[in-house]
């Protein structure tokens, strides 16, 4: 699976990573109704961490070996078997925020207004993910490997020269 | 006259199976499913006493309370069983294993015999000796049936007395109140949730719980329950410790499950609390293997084996026991006692050592609860993280824990634990760069402290 990673010393934590990604989730698709209209109002899925003088977007690593979709006490939390991607099935989730408690990279919302979890979801049907679609410095990439898996897009990541990894 | 028959014999009658899982919960499934990954071919046969497909069973609160039915409670598809090659014997009790000959012997007389048997066989509720408690309307809360049982009273039932305030007792509660019951809680120790919390999270709890209008009554336990004036075979109500009495129309054991081990009694597998199991979730008898409540693994906090009854370590002790069954060596990493919590919107996630008590060796980091429910606290041994303590904001809880996990020294940036911002990136530079590439690998046989 590829997850989205950021080039920390690119982003200038403008958000508008978190803003795109709410549209992308939202209902109406339309970015004032989104955010004027839309009760529950439509989450981001991506956070920008702001410390240290450091901006550093985060959301789900899709992770191999993913603690959330073991730690799930429902079976809502699952490995897409084509795509790899960590998905949650909203009808089966029961908000009980365990997977939150094992996510290391502190990557799973709470839908409070819904009382189940939100994540990234890598914007199935988009050709590339709206977060960085619309990064207006391409702070946040989405490298193309295939299935071939995340260790060998860490090793794209720094071959290329990019990130801090 | 009935023909002898030698052990040999009948072992030999036996349909054989290579993997044979008793249980067909958490564990269970997470080992088949490891089974199947490093082995296509092998006979699995699970065996479960429950007739349900395999079936979330934190959800059962759900169930009772109305909001769920058993189709949304799966925990895989339904064409799981098939789709795996596993044969699936539900609504089947095992009436005895033979370990000498390796088979078991189900109620029903058939037999099975296999070559690496899982005992996934879970908790049993802790029902106290206490007179009346064969009383009519007296339940316990662990499975699907306990939770159909007390929907099909409850709506006779106007106020039910649930013993115990522990996570059985608290998701139990809040079921019953979506119901419309008048709930009362009885909880032997000073507060509720503890085991699971520390004091001050204990008492945010508790809070929610009597704004929906919960009795919680501490320090207190049931000595006995009464019969109806009406009908003596029916509750009626309760004589609490103290003499105080209770009128109530049901009351459910909400004490906690122990360990299920009846079925090695007597045998080579180890026994303590629980079914004691190495590294490689293996008991002491060769080829026999135990995971989730039914079993004592590796307690990393507390460097010991413990029971930790509680579903993601059944899940993962049940994968490292499939990949070892089918011959992948495979190092359970160890848990702790670890616990997420939505009671009423009041969301809490709690991990480790959580009241160190005047420990002396422990450092005890707190940001205090404020206005808006969120507390935090963080304990720290030789700067490492043995205890976490979330309640309101949660999302980072995650991160924290991971460090705890893998035992990350955190002596340069533990100001930030507390910090309401704190994410990876208030880790020291090289520390985040190493917590983003490696992946969080359940399957490598070492785990190395990175400082």
């Amino acid at each position: 699976m590829r997850p989205v990673y950021a080039k920390e010393d690119v982003c200038i934590g403008c958000g508008l990573c978190e803003v795109y990604c709410a549209l992308a989730h939202s209902i109406s698709q339309d970015l004032i109704k989104a955010f004027k209209k839309e009760h529950p109002r439509p989450l981001a899925r991506i956070r920008v961490e702001r410390t240290n003088a450091l901006f550093l977007p985060m959301q789900c690593r899709h992770c191999p070996d993913s603690p959330c979709v073991y730690a799930c006490l429902t079976g809502a939390m699952y490995k897409d078997p084509d795509s790899g991607a960590v998905a949650v099935d909203p009808g089966k989730c029961s908000g009980c925020w365990t997977c939150i408690m094992v996510c290391p990279y502190g990557a799973i919302t709470r839908d409070i207004d819904r009382d189940i979890v939100a994540k990234c979801d890598l914007c199935p049907g988009r050709d590339v993910p709206a977060c960085v679609a619309n990064c207006p410095n391409e702070a946040l990439v989405w490298i193309e490997d295939g299935a071939a898996g995340r260790a060998s897009s860490l090793a794209a990541t720094a071959q290329e020269g990019i990130g801090g990894y | 006259m009935r023909q002898p028959t030698s052990a040999s014999a009948r072992r030999a009658k036996a349909p054989r199976t290579e993997y044979l899982i008793i249980g067909n919960s958490a564990g269970g499934i997470a080992a088949a499913e490891a089974i199947r990954e490093v082995d296509r071919e092998g006979a699995i046969t699970i065996v479960s006493e429950e007739p349900y497909l395999a079936y979330s069973r934190p959800l059962i609160s759900d169930y009772l309370a109305g909001e769920r039915s058993l189709d949304s409670m799966l925990l895989r598809l339904p064409d799981f069983y098939e789709r795996n090659g596993i044969e699936a014997l539900l609504g089947t009790r095992v009436a005895r294993v033979d370990f000498d000959h390796k088979l078991i012997e189900l109620e029903d007389g058939r037999r099975v015999a296999w070559r690496k048997l899982l005992l996934a066989t879970g908790g049993t509720p802790i029902i106290p000796k206490l007179k009346g408690s064969h009383r009519e309307g007296v339940f316990t809360f662990t499975t699907l049936d306990d939770a159909k049982k007390i929907r099909e009273a409850v709506d006779r039932q106007r106020k039910v007395v649930v013993i115990g305030g522990g996570l059985i007792g608290v998701s139990l509660a809040q079921a019953l109140v979506h119901r419309g019951v008048v709930v009362v809680m009885v909880e032997l120790m000073d507060r509720v949730l503890g085991t699971a919390l520390d004091v001050e999270a204990s008492h945010l709890v508790e809070e929610a719980l009597r704004q929906k209008q919960i009795e919680i009554v501490l320090g207190q336990t049931v000595k006995e329950i009464v019969g109806r004036p009406e009908d003596d075979r029916r509750v009626g109500g309760v004589i609490l410790e103290d003499g105080r009495t209770m009128a109530c129309d049901g009351v459910v054991f909400a004490i906690g499950v122990a360990p299920r081990a009846e079925l090695v009694k007597g045998s080579a597998v180890t026994v303590k609390r629980g079914i004691v199991v190495d590294r490689h979730m293996a008991t002491s008898c060769r080829g026999v293997y135990a995971c989730g409540d039914a079993a004592e693994g590796y307690d990393f906090v507390h460097k010991t084996n413990r029971p930790i009854p509680v579903w993601p370590n059944a899940v993962a002790g049940g994968q490292v026991a499939g990949y070892n069954m089918a011959g992948r060596p495979t190092r359970y990493e160890g848990s702790t006692g670890m616990n997420a919590l939505n009671c009423f919107g009041l969301s809490t996630v709690a991990a480790g050592l959580v009241e160190p008590k005047g420990d002396p060796s422990c450092e005890v980091l707190v940001r205090p609860s404020a206005a808006n429910g969120s507390y935090r606290k963080i304990v720290l041994r030789n700067n490492r993280i043995v205890g976490m303590v979330f309640v309101g904001d949660i999302e980072r809880s995650g991160i924290v824990f991971g460090l705890m996990k893998d035992g990350i020294n955190v002596r340069r940036f533990k100001e930030a634990l507390l910090s309401s911002d704190f994410g990876l990136g208030s880790l020291p530079d090289d520390l985040r760069r190493k917590r983003l590439s490696l992946p969080n690998s359940q399957r490598s046989e070492a785990r190395g402290n990175e400082e």
